[in-house]
């Protein structure tokens, strides 16, 4: 066996190792931008519908089933900046296997409504990306949430770039640990840069007002 | 390599090409069903929580 039979060999050979390499990253490029859309889309717009379907059966409540188990959909969000449309299921946990379902309510903070800061995470990019455009936010924009019962619009007013480690900004009161809550806020996060995670985007919102599902969709979702 | 894989299969070439494409899909379900849902959480993309590591697939603090 020649020597330039054993170098055609081994070039080709990486080549091909080369080719292979390259056809893998595609293939995670598609899996990463595509299927993990596709899956989590499927599984947020079944938590939808499955609470629909519950909340239209039992209209009077309760508000949840207590209690409400680590990856159980509990409540949707409405953000109408983000579209008229748009509707999330949030789950609770924020693993990322329930962030792959809708929005994750950190299970140490409260529920919807209550006084206390109502704080939920979601995808910026990939796996149903619910939050990706939440950087068009502005401060007095309306976040509703829907549960059986009723509907809680909470308006923004604050955003903040934080470092990831900066755990404050879901506590009860923002910032401050040892303060006792009077106000019922909810903080969303998500990571920032989009694409990237050295950064987090935090909303604050307050609770502005709720009123009941008899009474009717709240006016910022007449047009839904 | 893929000569060399393409000669081992058995058969005529239609047997033999629908055997590499039975394989190829095999690889690509691997991909997706266990190798990239591995790599997922040590990529920056779904760190989205605040929590005291700074890291998703760290136990998560809040």
């Amino acid at each position: 066996m020649s020597s330039g039979h054993s170098f055609r060999v081994i070039t080709r050979t990486v080549g091909e190792l080369l080719v292979t390499a390259g056809v893998i990253l595609l293939l995670f490029v598609g899996y990463q931008l595509v299927w993990t859309n596709v899956q989590a889309d499927r599984a947020a717009a079944e938590h939808t519908r499955n609470l629909h379907d519950q909340w239209s059966a039992t209209p009077d409540g309760p508000e949840f089933d207590v209690p409400i188990q680590n990856g159980d959909a509990f409540a949707t969000m409405h953000i109408p900046r983000l579209g008229q449309n748009f509707e999330v299921p949030i789950v609770q946990g924020v693993s990322l296997a329930n962030l792959a379902q809708g929005v994750g309510h950190y299970p140490e903070t409260v529920l919807p409504g209550e006084i206390g800061n109502f704080s939920v995470a979601g995808h910026r990019a990939t796996n149903g990306e619910p939050f990706a455009y939440l950087d068009q936010l502005r401060v007095g924009d309306s976040v509703i949430v829907e549960t059986a019962t009723t509907w809680y619009t909470y308006k923004v007013y604050e955003e903040l770039i934080v470092a990831p480690t900066q755990v404050d900004v879901v506590y009860a009161v923002p910032g401050d640990a040892n303060a006792q809550p009077e106000e019922a806020l909810m903080t969303l996060t998500t990571c920032n840069p989009r694409w990237d995670s050295y950064e987090r985007l935090i909303f604050h919102t307050r609770l502005a007002s709720e009123q009941p599902k008899s009474s009717g969709r709240p006016p910022e979702l007449q047009g839904a | 390599m893929y000569a060399w894989m393409w000669r081992q299969l058995p058969g005529p070439w239609p047997i033999r090409l629908l055997a590499a494409l039975v394989l190829f899909a095999v690889v690509v379900v691997v991909l997706f069903v266990w190798v990239f849902p591995w790599l997922e959480p040590r990529l920056p993309f779904v760190d989205v929580t605040v929590d005291e590591t700074g890291s998703a697939s760290a136990p998560l603090q809040w």
